[in-house]
């Protein structure tokens, strides 16, 4: 309520100094989840918005206008995800949506902002396979987190693949993309096992006895993991109750970020990995102050900030700056202008906007640490370009993106050069 | 914790070397400078040479190495202890350890470790301690040195053989030696085909890994049979295990299924009541140790080994309580009218969970573990983690329990009456509505018992109860309505046939099965393994 009214004060400030600009805002859409299943991952995403949109707020706003945040609640009810996002965009007329975070609330709202042709930046790392011309994903694309994280592990000399996944289209894709790049990698058939669990899986002992009689080949063996979220919780305490540590048997995850582990003891965790491209523990001043802003905002100092963050602070600066450039929130316009527009990141560098709607991100790779943090162990060499489309499944790796005019294509077929319609 | 582990250690190894005692602090500094600002390659030769040094200081410095305690100051790169206490940074002398300044975090960086450095570190420390008083420290010396088998501690483990009195540590330390002597291609043939025996002897997963990870593909072809020989044993006798340890998952799965659907055999059971929001009840329960360790941690410390002892009564009463104003508020009026006592129901189990997730937030609550539910013991190959072993036997206190209140208590007795024929019961002078409420509310008491045991295995969150309600609803159906034996027969064959399902079919598959299964068995027995008459049968 206090900052409602300071919020309200400040906007007052605002167009009590400039008069002459009439009191017209520009509508910003917020659409995640704040009850229901996912609220857990969705609801710092709408306060960390909240947060970026104030301090543009205070810098001046936007256009000379004020920005005004319009949050609505999906529920995490997917058909209600494209429901909301229409009443976003046709009741409250806002000039572009942050939002969403499981693929198939992604693939639900699609069909909306391609109709009313809007804006969506989408921050949550996901499977690829994609491009719409009407969606800007600033989260990683596979190859800007699975493949460099498989990298890494090789390196430390791990032999035998264990790829454990929740049922769903995210880890399916995913290791689906894994095994052909093992396979590419020279890793023979037998050293892989897929092994996929449902939903909600909190029996472990089955799978955790399986994944240690397969680590006594003799080889190194590695855990990759996108096991949905939490559930990998109940994962790393069956893993350590068994009394395999990551010293002997490491797990990397991509879905378990500083969020995941806040509230739970990391101390038998220590050691294992997830692959994101920001982590809290990134030595710069540009995180730090991040950090300061982001306890500030929340009124506490205990709360962690974590990679979507990151990915929506990159989204929104980006917006601005094409907003900036284009002179307008007209979405043909800013999509237009968005494309090589380069913003910094929280790591230390600058991330850019690619013709294919991905951005270019730096793919760090962290070790779980006793106090709930990550130690980066490893990070790529330059930036990496997010690949809509993989180069690691026949069936997609002729196609290319580009939203550039002329082509404007999301799936150009570089063998048939025919563009396979719009979108993905 | 740290500090202390840390004096504790410096104590102990002086005992070992007091002529070492008074550290050479200037030197290893020196050495250990290498640590400022260096890639992994340059912490881990580092660390080699503080460990050539044979000081006894130097483990303790590689120690905090390895618990990520070891940073390095920005200004003057000094290197120096650090805790993190939410943005500020304690520091802390690096030998002495007494405390110096605190700073901002962004003013020290820290010492990397990743898992290659830790396995290296552990393998250092151990060839420090291995004659270290502690047996502790003897153990996890020899454990390393048993994982790395560096052919260059052969020496010193022979050594600390010799003098070592437990005979349980000299079986493992022989066991290390036989390792170092597997890997060593240059020791002698018969040394080595011995150490494949003393390794086959040990058995299990370990044994295994090291049978095919110590022996060189390119070595004597005699080592190389006598190996595959062994392994062949330890997988034989591992096959047999398996089993065992199928059943032994099953009925750790099968207990935290009648746990999870005791309650509600009561409230959906005898009293006919389709009850959406058991699941939210167990999640109350879970809540409710979350809250006493949350108290307890801030203002009795010491009492954190029986929090979960504490919890249970009170997640009883919490979840009791909520589970009588339901059927009060409710479910009485929604009596013989189950559609609608399901979607009222239903609506009572969203605005609980939306009502903790408001005054608890929406992420996961951290539940600690006392000690004695943590870690694991060894039955031959069968791994029994403590915490699975306790929530079987709390599952059979609970089901016993529940026995006596229903077979020998007069509130048990007027339950069956009300249940068996109403009209008659108010008759004899029962108040039937007063039986009903709390029959709801030991059903509901009970899922708060559960929830406390989940707590220790599942994540506490609102949807903790959404995971359960539907195993919870199959476990009572096939177990048949309104009879507790039921429910633990239907809960055990479940978890059990599920376990043995699993490593064929996948945990998704093994599910849809155990689903399947129970459709055609309703088909054949449509009132679950053990009928009763009750009022829902006669309903």
């Amino acid at each position: 309520m206090k900052k409602a009214l300071a919020g309200l004060a400040l906007g007052l400030g605002v167009v009590a100094t400039t008069p002459t600009v009439a009191q017209e805002t520009i509508k910003v859409g917020i659409l995640h989840s704040l009850s229901g299943t996912m609220a857990i991952s969705e609801t710092t995403l709408k306060d960390a918005m909240l947060m970026l949109i104030e301090e543009q707020n205070k810098k001046g706003g936007l256009l000379g206008m004020e920005l005004e945040p319009v949050v609505v609640d999906p529920a995490s009810d997917w058909p209600l995800f494209a429901e909301k996002a229409r009443e976003l965009i046709e009741v409250n007329e806002v000039a572009a949506v942050f939002g969403c975070w499981t693929s198939v609330s992604r693939k639900s709202v699609l069909p909306v902002f391609e109709e009313l042709n809007s804006l969506l930046f989408y921050p949550v790392q996901y499977e690829g396979e994609e491009s719409q011309r009407n969606v800007f994903y600033t989260g990683a694309a596979p190859n800007q987190q699975a493949i460099p994280a498989v990298d890494y592990l090789m390196d430390q000399g791990v032999e035998r693949w264990v790829l454990a996944g929740t049922d769903y289209v995210y880890p399916r894709t995913t290791n689906k993309i894994l095994e052909q790049y093992l396979k590419d990698s020279g890793v023979a058939a037998e050293d892989i096992m897929i092994n996929y669990t449902p939903f909600g899986h909190s029996d472990w002992q089955t799978i955790v006895a399986d994944i240690k009689a397969f680590g006594s080949a003799g080889k190194k063996t590695a855990v990759v993991s996108t096991i949905n979220g939490d559930a990998n919780v109940p994962f790393y305490k069956e893993l350590a109750n068994q009394g395999i540590e990551a010293t002997d048997i490491p797990v990397v995850a991509f879905s378990v970020g500083e969020e995941e582990l806040a509230g739970i003891d990391t101390a038998p965790l220590v050691g294992h990995l997830a692959a994101w491209n920001y982590f809290m523990s990134a030595d710069t001043d540009a995180n730090y102050d991040f950090i300061d802003a982001w306890h500030a905002f929340i009124g506490d100092d205990t709360r962690v900030t974590n990679d979507p963050m990151e990915a929506h602070y990159i989204g929104f600066n980006m917006w601005v700056k094409a907003v900036e450039a284009a002179g307008t929130t007209d979405p043909d316009a800013v999509i237009d202008s968005i494309v090589g527009v380069a913003v910094p990141n929280l790591t230390g560098g600058y991330s850019a906007m690619m013709p294919n709607h991905h951005i270019t991100k730096p793919v760090l790779i962290g070790e779980i640490q006793d106090d709930g943090q990550f130690e980066i162990v490893d990070s790529t060499d330059g930036l990496v370009v997010g690949d809509a489309w993989s180069d690691y499944l026949p069936e997609s790796a002729p196609l290319i993106s580009d939203w550039r005019k002329p082509m404007s294509c999301g799936n150009f077929n570089t063998e048939t050069g025919q563009c396979g319609g719009t979108g993905g | 914790m740290t500090r202390l582990r840390r004096f504790l250690l410096a104590a102990l190894l002086m005992c070992v070397a007091p002529s070492a005692a008074i550290a050479d602090e200037a030197r290893l500094r020196e050495i250990a400078a290498g640590f400022v600002d260096a890639n992994f390659s340059a912490i881990a030769e580092t660390a080699e040479a503080l460990a050539a040094t044979g000081d006894p200081d130097a483990a303790i410095v590689l120690q905090e190495l390895r618990d990520g305690d070891l940073h390095w100051r920005k200004d003057d790169e000094t290197l120096v202890i650090a805790e993190r206490d939410r943005r500020d940074m304690h520091l802390f002398h690096l030998f002495t350890g007494e405390p110096l300044e605190t700073v901002r975090r962004r003013d020290v960086s820290k010492v990397k470790v990743n898992n290659a450095i830790r396995n290296q570190v552990d393998a250092l420390i151990g060839g420090l301690t291995l004659l270290s008083p502690d047996p502790e420290a003897r153990r996890s010396a020899a454990e390393a040195l048993y994982d790395t088998r560096d052919p260059a501690l052969l020496g010193p483990m022979e050594a600390a053989m010799a003098q070592e009195t437990d005979p349980a540590l000299r079986t493992l330390m022989a066991e290390a030696r036989a390792a170092i002597l597997l890997a060593d291609a240059g020791a002698p043939l018969d040394a080595r085909l011995e150490a494949v025996r003393t390794i086959e002897a040990r058995g299990g997963q370990d044994a295994l890994s090291t049978l095919a990870a110590a022996v060189p593909d390119d070595g004597p072809a005699d080592l190389l049979a006598a190996a595959a020989e062994a392994r062949a044993a330890v997988e034989a006798r591992l096959e047999l295990w398996g089993y065992a340890q199928n059943v032994w998952q099953g009925l750790s799965l099968g207990s935290v299924l009648l746990l999870a659907a005791i309650g509600l055999a009561i409230t959906f059971g005898v009293m006919g009541v389709i009850n959406m929001a058991h699941g939210e009840l167990v999640m109350l329960g879970a809540y409710t140790t979350f809250f006493v360790q949350e108290i307890i941690r801030t203002s009795a410390p010491g009492l954190f080994e029986w929090s979960l002892l504490i919890a249970l009564p009170l997640a009883f009463l919490v979840s009791g309580s909520v589970g009588v104003l339901i059927e009060r508020g409710v479910v009485r009026w929604l009596y013989g009218r189950p559609l609608e006592t399901l979607l009222a129901t239903w609506g009572i189990s969203l605005i609980l969970q939306q009502t903790v997730r408001t005054i608890f937030g929406p992420n996961n609550r951290e539940v600690g573990n006392p000690d004695w539910m943590s870690g694991a013991m060894q039955l031959g190959e069968l791994t029994i983690t403590y915490n699975r072993l306790w929530i079987i036997v709390f599952a059979l206190t609970v089901f016993a329990l529940l026995l006596v209140v229903l077979r020998r208590t007069p509130i048990g007795l007027q339950m069956r009456a009300v249940t068996q024929n109403r009209a008659m019961a108010a008759d004899m002078g029962v108040r039937t509505g007063w039986v009903d409420a709390m029959t709801f509310g030991l059903g509901a008491g009970v899922a708060g018992l559960a929830g406390v045991a989940l707590s220790q295995i599942d994540n506490v969150s609102p949807n903790l109860g959404q995971s359960y309600i539907v195993d919870s609803f199959m476990v009572v159906v096939f177990g048949g309505a309104g009879n507790l034996w039921g429910a633990l027969a239907g809960a055990f064959t479940l978890g059990i046939a599920n376990k043995f399902l699993e490593p064929f079919a996948g945990a998704v598959l093994a599910k849809i099965l155990v689903l399947v299964f129970i459709i055609l068995f309703i088909q054949k027995r449509p009132r679950g393994l053990f009928a009763v008459r009750g009022r829902a049968v006669e309903a």
